[in-house]
C-alpha cells in the first residue's frame, strides 16, 4: 500500500441532531467523497463518531484540506498521524511528529493535551498527556514544557483500536450537509450580495437552484458570462445545479411605458419575484432566496421589501437581511466571489434606473400601476421564455 | 444579411491569404535560419513577403523589421527611439488621441525619466500644429504622431509634421491608415503597420525604420531581423501578410473608393434620416471610419441592438460601467464632446466588402433602433 496522509474531519452541529445523526453522517461523508474525487486512492469513513479521509501522499495536502473544508458539516479538520493504541507506541509517535516540527518550524516549546475516547483505556487522560509529555522531552532534547503559550499544543486521541496525534485544528464552515434542506430557487445577479445569498442558505443545506434576469441587449453577453462565473464559485460549495436565464426587457418596456417612472423598480422587483415564485414551483423549489438587505437601495427599504413581498406567497429567504455591506463584502471575499462580482457590467436593474425612485412606496399605488398590465400575461411568457444553462463547478 | 462594420478592429481574412498560409504551413516548415535547402526555400519566401511590404511603403527591403503587432512595432519605436537618444535630449511629443500602444509607452517613458507632451485636437480630431510647432524644440528627440486616427478616421499631417520637427525621430503609427492612405510619401522616420487590419493574418505586424536610424534590439538572440527582433520567423505569418499587402495594394484605389461610396451612402442615409445626431468625423477623413453620436442613446446598447440583426460595429465607450466618464473613448474625450455625446457614439468602419445594399439594411435596422431606444430610455 502507498503511504497515506490522514485527515480527521469533526462534524459541527451534526453531532447534536440526535436520532438523525447516522443520516446527516452519512450524507456528509457523501458530500466529502464527491469534493475529493479529482484526488488519487482516497477512502472516506465514518468510525467512532468522526470521519476520517486517508489519501495518497503523493496527493497536494493543502488541495485537499481545502476541498475537504468547503463541504458544509464540516466543523474542523485535523491532518493526523497513527499509532496503535498503546502508550510506548503513542510516545514513539509523537517524538517522531515533534523532530518534523523541531525541524521544518523550529518550535521550542510545546504542551500535551489527551483525552480518551475509549474509556476503558487503563490510563486516565491526564496522566497519558504526562507519560507522553515525558516520552516527548527525552526524545527531543531541545524541547521545553510551556503549560500557557507553547509554540505546539500536541493532541493525543486515544480509540479504541488506534490513537491519533496532531497539532492544529483547520476550521471549515461549519453548517449542515448539502441536501438536508429542501431546495431553495436563487435570485441570481452579478452583484456582491447574491451568490453570498445562495451560499449561506446552501451552507444549511439547502440545495440551490438559479434564475438569472438580463435586459439584453440593454445588458451585454458578457454580463450573463460573469454571472456564469459566480454561479461556478458557489456551485464549487454547493453542487451543480441549474440556472434559468430570463430576459426582463419586454416587462421593463411595458413597465417604462405605461407606470410612473419613480415606480420601476419596485415593479420589475414584484415581476422577477413572481417569476422565480413560477419557476420556483415549477423545479419543486420551497422558497425563494434573494440578496436583499434592509437599507441598501431603493427598492430594499422596510416598505419596499413588504409591498415586493406581497405579490408572492412561497416563503422568501433574505439571510443577508441584517447585515452590514462590508460584511457582505469580506464573507464575499473569503467564499471566493467578490473579484469576480466587482466586474463592471451594467446589471439589469440599473438599466432604468429612475432618477428618483420611490422609497416608501404604497401596496394600493403600485397595484393600480400594475393594473395597467397584463400582469399574467407577461409573467407568463417569461416563464415560457427561459434557457436553462447548466452550472458545473 | 450579416454587416461587418468593424474593420478598424480587425477584419476578415482574405480567403487567398488563409489559402498562402495552408500552404506555407505545410510546406515551409524549415528554419529561414537553417542552412540546408528546406531553410532556404522558407528564406526566400520570407524574402519576397519583405519586399512586397517594403514596395507598399517606398521603403528598400532592409527597412523592414517584421514584428508580432502593431503593438510591438509601437513599443519597438518608442522605447528604442527613447533609449538610443537619451543624450540628443530629453523630450518626447505625441498627441492625446494615439493607440495605447503609443500612449501607456509614454507613460512608462514618464516614469524612466522623459518629458513627454501630449497635443490636443479639435472637434474633429484634427492635430492643433500651433501647439505641436511650439512644443518642438532643440531638446525633442521624437515626435510620434498617428496617421489615421482609428477612431474618428482623421488624418494627420504627417508630411506637414516632418518639415517642423527639428531633430526628432518621427514616428507614425500607421496601423489604420495602411492600405487606405497613401503612405510612401509621407517622410516618416518610422512607420508602424499590422497585417489584420488588412485582411492579413491577426499576429503580424512591421515596422519600417529608415536607414540610419539605430535602435537597440527589441528582442535578443539569435540575431534574426538584423538583430532588431530576435525570434524564429513566423513563416505562416509573414507570408500571408505579404499576401494581403499584395491583394490590397494590387487595386488600392478601388478599394478605398468602395468603402468610401458605402461610407458616404451611410453618412447620407443617417444624416436625412436621424434626427438629433453628431458627425465626429471630419469631411475629409479616411473613406474607413464614420464616427456618429446618436444624441439621447447608449452606443453600447445599439450595438447590442445591431447585433441582433447581424450589424456589427464599435462603440466610443467600450466600457459598461454606468460611472460617468469611466470608460470612456480618450479620442472622444480630447476632442472635447460631452459625457452624453460620447455615451451615444458609435464608430462604422468599412471594408471594401461593404456595399450599398447593406448600408440600406444598416439605415433601416439603425433608425429603429435609435427610435426604440429614445423612446424607452428618454429618463435616463
Amino acid at each position: 500500500m502507498n503511504e497515506q496522509n490522514i485527515f480527521i474531519v469533526r462534524c459541527g452541529e451534526v453531532a447534536l441532531k440526535g436520532m438523525n445523526k447516522p443520516y446527516f453522517e452519512r450524507m456528509l461523508v457523501d458530500r466529502i467523497k464527491k469534493n475529493v474525487k479529482q484526488f488519487d486512492n482516497v477512502d472516506v469513513r465514518r468510525h467512532e463518531g468522526l470521519i476520517f479521509v486517508r489519501a495518497d501522499k503523493s496527493n497536494d495536502k493543502e488541495a485537499l484540506i481545502k476541498e475537504i473544508s468547503k463541504v458544509f458539516g464540516v466543523a474542523s479538520i485535523s491532518p493526523a498521524v497513527e499509532a496503535e493504541s498503546h502508550l510506548d507506541a503513542i510516545g514513539e509517535e509523537a517524538v517522531k511528529y515533534m523532530l518534523d516540527l523541531i525541524e521544518t518550524r523550529g518550535i521550542k516549546t510545546f504542551k500535551v493535551e489527551a483525552k480518551r475516547a475509549d474509556k476503558n483505556f487503563p490510563v486516565k487522560s491526564p496522566d497519558i498527556a504526562r507519560i507522553i509529555g515525558a516520552k516527548v522531552l527525552i526524545g527531543c532534547k531541545v524541547l521545553k514544557v510551556d503549560v500557557h503559550n507553547p509554540d505546539v499544543h500536541l493532541f493525543v486521541d486515544v480509540r479504541h483500536d488506534k490513537s491519533y496525534i496532531y497539532q492544529q485544528k483547520i476550521a471549515g464552515f461549519g453548517g449542515l450537509p448539502l441536501g438536508t434542506n429542501g431546495k431553495g430557487m436563487v435570485l441570481l445577479s452579478g452583484g456582491i450580495d447574491s451568490p453570498v445569498a445562495a451560499w449561506m442558505m446552501a451552507k444549511r443545506g439547502m440545495v440551490i437552484e438559479a434564475v438569472h434576469f438580463h435586459s439584453y441587449p440593454y445588458t451585454s453577453p458578457r454580463a450573463q458570462e460573469k454571472v456564469e462565473e459566480l454561479a461556478r464559485i458557489v456551485a464549487s460549495y454547493c453542487g451543480n445545479f441549474k440556472m434559468h436565464v430570463i430576459n426582463l426587457l419586454p416587462i421593463q418596456e411595458q413597465i417604462v411605458s405605461n407606470c410612473p417612472e419613480e415606480e420601476t423598480t419596485i415593479l420589475v422587483r414584484r415581476f422577477m419575484m413572481r417569476i422565480a415564485e413560477k419557476i420556483a414551483e415549477k423545479n419543486r423549489a420551497m422558497m425563494l432566496i434573494t440578496g436583499e438587505n434592509l437599507g441598501q437601495v431603493a427598492s430594499q427599504t422596510a416598505e419596499a421589501l413588504v409591498v415586493t413581498d406581497n405579490c408572492v406567497k412561497m416563503p422568501v429567504m433574505r439571510p443577508l437581511i441584517a447585515m452590514d455591506k462590508v460584511d457582505i463584502m469580506d464573507k464575499a471575499e473569503e467564499i471566493g466571489t467578490y473579484e469576480t462580482s466587482i466586474q463592471p457590467y451594467e446589471d439589469c436593474c440599473t438599466v432604468f434606473l429612475p432618477k428618483h425612485p420611490t422609497t416608501r412606496p404604497k401596496l394600493e399605488r403600485i397595484e393600480e400601476s400594475e393594473s395597467r398590465l397584463d400582469v399574467e400575461g407577461l409573467v407568463k411568457a417569461a416563464v415560457e421564455s427561459e434557457e436553462i444553462v447548466h452550472i458545473r463547478a | 444579411m450579416l454587416v461587418y462594420l468593424d474593420n478598424s478592429a480587425t477584419t476578415r481574412q482574405y480567403d487567398e491569404v488563409t489559402e498562402t498560409m495552408m500552404r506555407a504551413m505545410e510546406n515551409y516548415y524549415g528554419n529561414p535560419s537553417s542552412l540546408h535547402t528546406l531553410g532556404y526555400e522558407s528564406e526566400k519566401i520570407v524574402k519576397n513577403a519583405r519586399r512586397i511590404i517594403a514596395r507598399s511603403l517606398g521603403a528598400s527591403d532592409d527597412e523592414i523589421i517584421f514584428t508580432s503587432c502593431g503593438t510591438e512595432s509601437d513599443n519597438t519605436a518608442l522605447y528604442g527611439i527613447a533609449h538610443s537618444r537619451r543624450r540628443q535630449g530629453n523630450k518626447i511629443i505625441t498627441s492625446r488621441v494615439e493607440h495605447p500602444a503609443v500612449l501607456e509607452a509614454c507613460k512608462v517613458l514618464e516614469k524612466e525619466g522623459f518629458q513627454v507632451e501630449y497635443i490636443g485636437v479639435d472637434s474633429k480630431c484634427r492635430l492643433d500644429m500651433d501647439a505641436l510647432q511650439a512644443a518642438i524644440d532643440e531638446n525633442t528627440i521624437l515626435v510620434s504622431v498617428m496617421n489615421v486616427n482609428n477612431e474618428t478616421g482623421t488624418i494627420m499631417p504627417i508630411t506637414e509634421i516632418s518639415k517642423i520637427k527639428k531633430n526628432a525621430v518621427l514616428h507614425t503609427d500607421a496601423v489604420q491608415g495602411y492600405g487606405k492612405v497613401d503612405l510612401k510619401n509621407c517622410r516618416a522616420d518610422m512607420i508602424s503597420v499590422s497585417a489584420h487590419k488588412i485582411h492579413g493574418p491577426k499576429g503580424m505586424g512591421a515596422l519600417y525604420v529608415r536607414k540610419g536610424i539605430n535602435l537597440p534590439a527589441y528582442l535578443s538572440g539569435g540575431g534574426q531581423e538584423r538583430g532588431y527582433r530576435s525570434g524564429t520567423e513566423n513563416v505562416p505569418g509573414i507570408v500571408g501578410f505579404g499576401k494581403a499587402v499584395e491583394l490590397a495594394f494590387g487595386d488600392f484605389q478601388g478599394r478605398v473608393s468602395a468603402m468610401g461610396k458605402a461610407r458616404k451612402y451611410l453618412l447620407d442615409g443617417i444624416c436625412d434620416g436621424i434626427k438629433d445626431v453628431i458627425i465626429n468625423s471630419p469631411e475629409d477623413g479616411a473613406a474607413s471610419v464614420l464616427n456618429v453620436s446618436f444624441l439621447g442613446t447608449r452606443g453600447e446598447v445599439l450595438l447590442h441592438t445591431l447585433e441582433q440583426d447581424r450589424i456589427f460595429v464599435s462603440t466610443g465607450s467600450a466600457c459598461s460601467s454606468n460611472k460617468k466618464g469611466k470608460g470612456q473613448s480618450h479620442v472622444l474625450t480630447a476632442m472635447g464632446l460631452k459625457p452624453k455625446e460620447i455615451e451615444g457614439a458609435i464608430r462604422f468602419s468599412f471594408s471594401e466588402f461593404n456595399t450599398v445594399k447593406e448600408m440600406d439594411y444598416v439605415l433601416d435596422r439603425l433608425e429603429s433602433a435609435v427610435s426604440r431606444f429614445r423612446r424607452l430610455g428618454s429618463f435616463r
